[in-house]
């Protein structure tokens, strides 16, 4: 394969790479206490199982990655790298959905259900959740484009 | 090579439209696992879309006559489920789009390009799906168990039709999930990279 087809998939890589590691970081770092009537309440990743989610997604993600980065571009290896492509952005497609429907209940609360929002109470923990998001949503973002773009070069169509 | 064909609009040495490997079986199997894909998006839009439950509750007492409340549970409450329906909903009708194709659009081409097409609208649809099944399901995980951190009370407990067909409609939606999963793999597969035809050779 040509160098020319091999660089920008190379560069999407890296961008992927960053945002799903930030991602994660940005996450398991976001902490928050609140006192509410002498009692202290701590808000952590580890109190919700959606969040726990969210970290081994993007982790899990970074690491596929980092081994395909510096992975050989064999022709042969390209079907089997698109299906795993294929695979990790749906991860990471559920994984930002899941979180952003938790972090809506956070931020806005559900009347319905007697849920209420948490994130007058831990601000900088909810703007931690949030920019852990944006990241997550860059990574499934750049995986996308990787995976139409690769589609296009299996097709081998010719240039207009 | 015998088994290969060749759209239409291949010319003399010119790699100008996609190969696909005419296999008769995998066309039968891409075609029955599709309509089980969308056998299953239908359940889960309509199974959720239906989901509905009151509850009379006795808020008060006045003298001898209580007076009641009915609360209800429906999907519109929740921005995750109404997602859940959309993207089941768009995926059925894309499901169901692609069946068509598959009985009668082989009289129509164009120029090959619905080899290119059909993988990639099919990835486009399992991204939504995926995200719809999974939001609805950590919210349903929420309202089986709870958050005590925050506080959020659980409400399957009393609500328990309610969570009981909402988590139907989910089981349905992963089914259908990994049957488009299936579906597209087999047909990204079936692509290949373009070898030349080479047709000026005469006997």
């Amino acid at each position: 394969m040509t160098l020319a087809k091999r660089v920008p998939i190379f560069l999407l890589r890296l961008l992927a790479l960053g945002a799903s590691v930030t991602a994660a970081v940005v996450m398991v770092s976001a902490r928050d206490s609140a006192q509410v009537l002498n009692v202290t309440f701590e808000a952590n990743y580890t109190n919700s199982p959606t969040f726990k989610y969210f970290v081994i997604i993007n982790a899990v993600a970074g690491g596929y990655t980092l081994i395909v980065l510096f992975c050989p571009s064999k022709v042969s290896l390209f079907r089997f790298l698109l299906v795993s492509d294929l695979i990790v952005t749906l991860l990471l497609d559920s994984s930002v959905s899941a979180n952003i429907a938790i972090g809506q209940v956070g931020k806005h609360g559900n009347s319905h259900a007697g849920w209420l929002p948490i994130c007058n109470q831990v601000p900088k923990f909810c703007n931690h959740v949030a920019g852990a998001l944006i990241a997550n949503f860059v990574a499934s973002l750049a995986y996308l484009v990787i995976l139409l773009y690769s589609l296009h070069i299996v097709l081998n169509l010719p240039k207009p | 090579m015998a088994d290969e064909k060749v759209v239409e609009g291949a010319e003399n040495g010119a790699c100008q439209t996609p190969v696909v490997s005419a296999n008769k079986a995998n066309d039968w199997l891409i075609f029955l696992l599709r309509l089980f894909a969308f056998f299953a998006t239908v359940s889960a839009t309509v199974v959720m879309a239906i989901n509905k439950q009151t509850l009379t509750v006795v808020v008060a007492t006045i003298g001898r006559t209580p007076i009641q409340a009915s609360v209800t549970a429906k999907f519109q409450h929740t921005p995750a489920f109404i997602f859940f329906v959309i993207a089941n909903g768009l995926a059925s009708i894309h499901n169901l789009l692609m069946l068509i194709v598959e009985l009668i659009g082989h009289k129509f081409d164009f120029k090959g390009l619905r080899y290119l097409l059909i993988p990639i609208l099919d990835m486009l649809n399992v991204a939504l799906v995926s995200g719809g099944t999974s939001a609805a399901v950590f919210i349903g995980e929420l309202a089986r168990n709870g958050n005590s951190h925050a506080k959020w009370n659980k409400i399957c407990d009393k609500f328990s039709t309610y969570c009981k067909h909402g988590g139907g409609a989910m089981i349905a939606s992963s089914i259908g999930l990994v049957l488009m999963i299936i579906v597209n793999v087999i047909s990204i597969t079936k692509l290949r990279i373009q070898k030349c035809q080479n047709y000026s050779r005469l006997p």
